[in-house]
């Protein structure tokens, strides 16, 4: 008897679902946010989920897409990494969205990669990422190592001058990978062994006593020494003040940060802070006229004078408008169709540059390092002249040295070895 | 937007803002005697140059500016090293702008006048990066050095230790003649020899370098280690070989003296993490360890309390320096009626049940986290360190302590004081330890044991709160602080033994040291695994910890 009714009842509720999403299919197109809304990477994600919401009324107003509403889904994958997954099956299965967008950390994207390749979705990824994946289903939006890290060591080694280098990361996935190609990069390049110091501390790590002066030690051998940090968010906090405290200054032992932006820094006081340095592709102090237009829509969506904007925010900013466009060239939100269709499409990106989504599924993006100021904002010290095209694989590690994504045919592979000639399926 | 000339201008300003203003003045009267002794006509050409200038060229201009005699470039240099050097857009003047409450006050660095409420966007910011911040300080240092202040001369002595500019020998030959104070002179004389031993004659070179021997300032070993760099092939880039040797023999000198120091620091890291976790395992050490409540929202306590000093800090803005004083009491109160209220509402009706105790006291962890995370935002919130708890002490060179850790071993040896004081010497710690002992008789001599059982456990949280003051100084104040100490509290409760206040403090102390002996080789990672292995395998020797109750007490 209880059998039958939670049969009944499943029964009930796929039916209804499936009324529900035929009769709004009709008239909107759902558009899933996948960004966790409590836990630890509420913090960081919140922001995201609020991002998309405004690019999607900033987009009805102007009349929608295809002559049809975006209708937001918003679900609570609450920093849980097997939840991410379920969350992405219930958006894409019961909800049918046309498109997602969110995932903060690694470990969720690779959580949710099967659940979009199996139902064929379309995952758009906007956070700074270690690269070594480039799947059909998913768009990055956010730098590859090659936009981020290794224009940051470039700076470091050809303007500041420094010799001796400090990797300092959180103990997962993004820092020990991107650690791996800077090592090898920087072993590329010259510097020995010897001046090479990699560290890795775990999640939330607050107790940087002995780090700090590991370092201060390290950086007193006569070559100057610079920090590259792949702390995560949240732990760099403790360890600026530390460093601040021990009387290490930027002009000392100057830090580069990944992690940091301005979103971080607005919940710390910056006084200790001022001078270090963080590499993004986007800073909100750039002097733009359309990045201010954005400020101005984004303080008044979120009624706060005071928020900030950040890289983040811009990448999703230009994966919305891609995939806006892309869906008005294939003229269907069909997947397939969608996918082959914005391959190419450039949009606005928020410094005043364009952004163009690559074969690999990657993008270009200029990249600016910048100082910390007292106001909690980044003063751009440096940028690249150009735009530089996200690499999937990284060029720096002998496993991914020979192999390459495009998915325009004839390849349409996401892992190509171009020495065997062989697309090898492994996509992530 | 209003100008003014600085005196008639005092009335006008509304109240807020009167507290900056007059501390600018205050600077600006310290400036005024000189400033219109000294002027040159030469230094608005030259700022003008800034405007336009990268900043490479910046750095040129820096060394003119210096160059000038002009009693105000003292004050433009330091604006400019803190980032608040503006120029007008649209004018010729060169402020000195800054925020408070909410208004930009531009004060000119040209005349002394006074604008308030200025637009940001009226003026322009000459950016700074750090190698410009370098080459200011140093510009700063040798305009310091004449400073009627010590502590002004001191910080430009050691910023001197970063120059490697031959002209600041005379420089310093000038200041050493006139310095009196001898920890000035020490610092003087070793940066003369640090750019001696850069710049002398090779006599000069072997003399300054056997005079820095023993000196463990990190610059000097940076200098010292420089001369024996070898380049790709094996040269060495240092030329002379009897230098090369003179360095290497002060430099094993110095590492000898560095490893002692390096010793006593780790000592000091280890007593300072200890003292950190008493304070986190403290509060819990009586609602674990004397109740033997497994309270799960502990962390949350603490949580409670380092959002009650932010909460203080931005009622008193302008008094951040006391508001720690005011955020103790104020924490102790909080988390103490929010555990009384948790003890009353849940933990009562769920004495001798640990199982459902725990995953009560679980769920109002996830609560309260989430309430915080409504009521405040789930980003971390920026509490400022009062000024007295940044920097550190300078012992040498190469050992210096930290205030801000300084003062929390002091201060939880004091909470530690305290509550021992509390249990052992008045009537509520006589009247605890006779429920704890024995309820049912404790009962019967007419103790009131349910309000005795609120009141401990709010004692417990309350001693949480505090714990989060001090912990709002060294970490995050973020929905997930308390996350990040539970699992350390219930270590230290358990590994020194339940039911004993000393048994958490040698629990506190042997893990925190334990730790940071092992960081330097285990890495952070390793040792912290390192020490879990370490207490399961002593819990399984020793299943009370480390002070085990003896005798009745211990019956239950």
């Amino acid at each position: 008897m209880k059998k039958m009714t939670k049969l009944g009842a499943g029964i009930g509720a796929l039916a209804l679902s499936f009324s529900v999403s035929l009769a709004q299919a009709a008239e909107t197109i759902k558009v899933g946010v996948l960004h966790s809304l409590s836990g630890t990477m509420a913090i960081s994600e919140t922001t995201l989920k609020d991002t998309v919401l405004m690019l999607i009324e900033e987009q009805n107003k102007q009349g929608g897409l295809l002559g049809k509403k975006l209708e937001p889904v918003v679900v609570d994958p609450a920093s849980n990494w097997p939840l991410f997954a379920e969350k992405a099956r219930e958006l894409l299965e019961k909800e049918k969205v046309d498109v997602v967008f969110g995932c903060w950390t690694s470990v969720s994207r690779k959580s949710v990669l099967p659940v979009f390749e199996e139902l064929n979705g379309l995952l758009f990824y906007p956070v700074q990422y270690e690269g070594e994946e480039s799947s059909k289903n998913v768009f990055y939006t956010g730098a590859a190592p090659n936009q981020q890290a290794i224009p940051a060591v470039d700076y470091l080694m050809n303007e500041v001058g420094v010799k001796r280098w400090v990797l300092a990361g959180t103990d997962y996935v993004y820092p020990r990978t991107t650690n791996k190609i800077l090592e090898a990069y920087l072993k590329d390049k010259g510097v020995a062994a010897s001046d090479i110091m990699i560290n890795y501390t775990p999640f939330g790590h607050s107790d940087w006593q002995s780090i700090v002066s590991d370092v201060k030690k390290f950086g007193s051998a006569g070559k100057k020494t610079a920090v590259v940090s792949t702390i995560n968010g949240d732990a760099n906090v403790p360890f600026y003040k530390e460093l601040g405290n021990q009387g290490i200054s930027a002009e000392d032992i100057p830090v580069v940060a990944f992690s940091v932006g301005e979103e971080e820094l607005s919940g710390l006081d910056t006084g200790p802070l001022v001078g270090h340095l963080a590499a993004w592709n986007y800073f909100m102090s750039v002097d733009a006229e359309i990045n201010e237009q954005f400020i101005e829509a984004w303080k008044s969506f979120i009624k706060d004078e005071d928020r900030v904007t950040n890289d983040p925010m811009e990448a999703h900013y230009i994966g919305f408008n891609m995939w806006v466009d892309a869906v008005e060239k294939a003229g269907t939100t069909d997947t397939d169709a969608v996918a082959e269709a914005i391959i190419g499409v450039t949009v606005p990106n928020l410094s005043g540059g364009f952004a163009t989504m690559m074969p690999n599924h990657h993008i270009t993006k200029p990249v600016l390092i910048g100082e910390i100021q007292d106001d909690g904002q980044f003063e751009t010290v440096w940028q690249t002249a150009g735009t530089v095209v996200g690499d999937a694989w990284s060029n720096f590690l002998p496993g991914s040295k020979d192999i390459t994504a495009d998915w325009m045919p004839p390849l349409s592979c996401g892992n190509y070895n171009v020495k065997t000639n062989k697309c090898s399926g492994q996509n992530y | 937007m209003s100008t003014h000339d600085v005196s008639p201008s005092l009335k006008t300003f509304s109240t807020p803002n009167i507290y900056l203003v007059f501390s600018l003045l205050l600077a600006f009267f310290s400036m005024a005697p000189v400033a219109t002794a000294e002027e040159s006509p030469l230094l608005v050409p030259t700022l003008e140059k800034l405007k336009k200038a990268n900043f490479n060229t910046r750095k040129q201009i820096v060394g003119e500016l210096e160059a000038l005699p002009d009693a105000r470039v003292t004050l433009i240099l330091e604006n400019m090293l803190e980032g608040r050097l503006y120029y007008e857009r649209k004018g010729t003047d060169f402020v000195s702008l800054d925020k408070v409450d909410g208004v930009y006050v531009a004060v000119s660095l040209l005349s002394d006048q006074v604008s308030e409420d200025v637009k940001k966007r009226a003026y322009k910011k000459i950016s700074v990066n750090n190698a410009l911040r370098r080459t200011l300080r140093e510009s700063l240092a040798s305009l310091q050095l004449r400073s009627p202040d010590l502590d002004t001369r001191l910080a430009a002595a050691r910023d001197l230790l970063k120059s490697k500019d031959k002209d600041n020998i005379a420089l310093i030959d000038k200041a050493l003649a006139s310095e009196l104070d001898s920890s000035a002179q020490n610092l003087l004389s070793v940066a003369k020899a640090m750019l001696l031993a850069r710049h002398g004659s090779e006599q000069e070179r072997l003399e300054a370098i056997s005079r820095l021997e023993g000196e463990l300032y990190p610059e000097v070993r940076s200098l010292l280690s420089g001369f024996l760099i070898v380049d790709g092939d094996g040269t060495p880039i240092e030329s002379s070989a009897p230098v090369r040797q003179a360095a290497e023999q002060a430099l094993a000198s110095i590492e000898d003296l560095i490893t002692l120091n390096k010793g006593l620091e780790n000592i000091y890291f280890g007593i300072s993490l200890g003292a950190v976790l008493l304070l986190a395992a403290v509060g819990l050490a009586i609602t674990f360890g004397v109740m033997g409540v497994i309270n799960m929202a502990h962390g949350e306590m603490i949580m409670l309390g380092a959002y009650t000093t932010f909460v203080i800090q931005q009622l008193m803005p302008n008094h951040i320096d006391y508001s720690l004083f005011v955020a103790i009491p104020a924490a102790f109160l909080v988390a103490a009626v929010v555990g009384m209220l948790i003890e009353r509402g849940v933990i009562r009706f769920l004495y001798g049940r640990p199982l459902e105790t725990l995953l009560a006291t679980f769920g109002i962890s996830l609560i309260l986290q989430q309430a915080v995370r409504t009521i405040f935002s789930p980003l971390n919130q920026s509490v400022s360190t009062p000024s007295w708890m940044s920097g550190s002490l300078e012992i040498n060179g190469a050992l210096s302590l930290t205030y801000n850790r300084l003062y929390i071993i002091i201060f939880s040896i004091l909470v530690l004081f305290a509550l021992a004081v509390l249990l052992k010497k008045t009537f509520f710690g006589l009247q605890m330890r006779a429920v704890t002992q024995n309820r049912r008789m404790a009962s019967s001599m007419g103790i009131r044991t349910g309000w005795l059982d609120a009141l401990t456990f709010g004692l417990g949280s309350g001693i949480a709160g505090i714990a989060g003051v001090a912990l709002s100084q060294l970490t995050n104040v973020g929905p997930n602080l308390g996350q990040a100490y539970i699992i350390d509290s219930f270590m230290v409760v358990v590994f020194g033994g339940v039911g004993n206040l000393l048994g958490t403090f040698v629990g506190a102390m042997s893990l925190g040291i334990a730790n940071k002996f092992l960081e330097p080789f285990a890495g952070a990672v390793l040792a912290k695994i390192l020490v879990l292995i370490f207490i399961i395998l002593y819990i399984q020797k020793y299943p009370r910890g480390m002070f085990a109750l003896k005798g009745r007490a211990a019956e239950e």
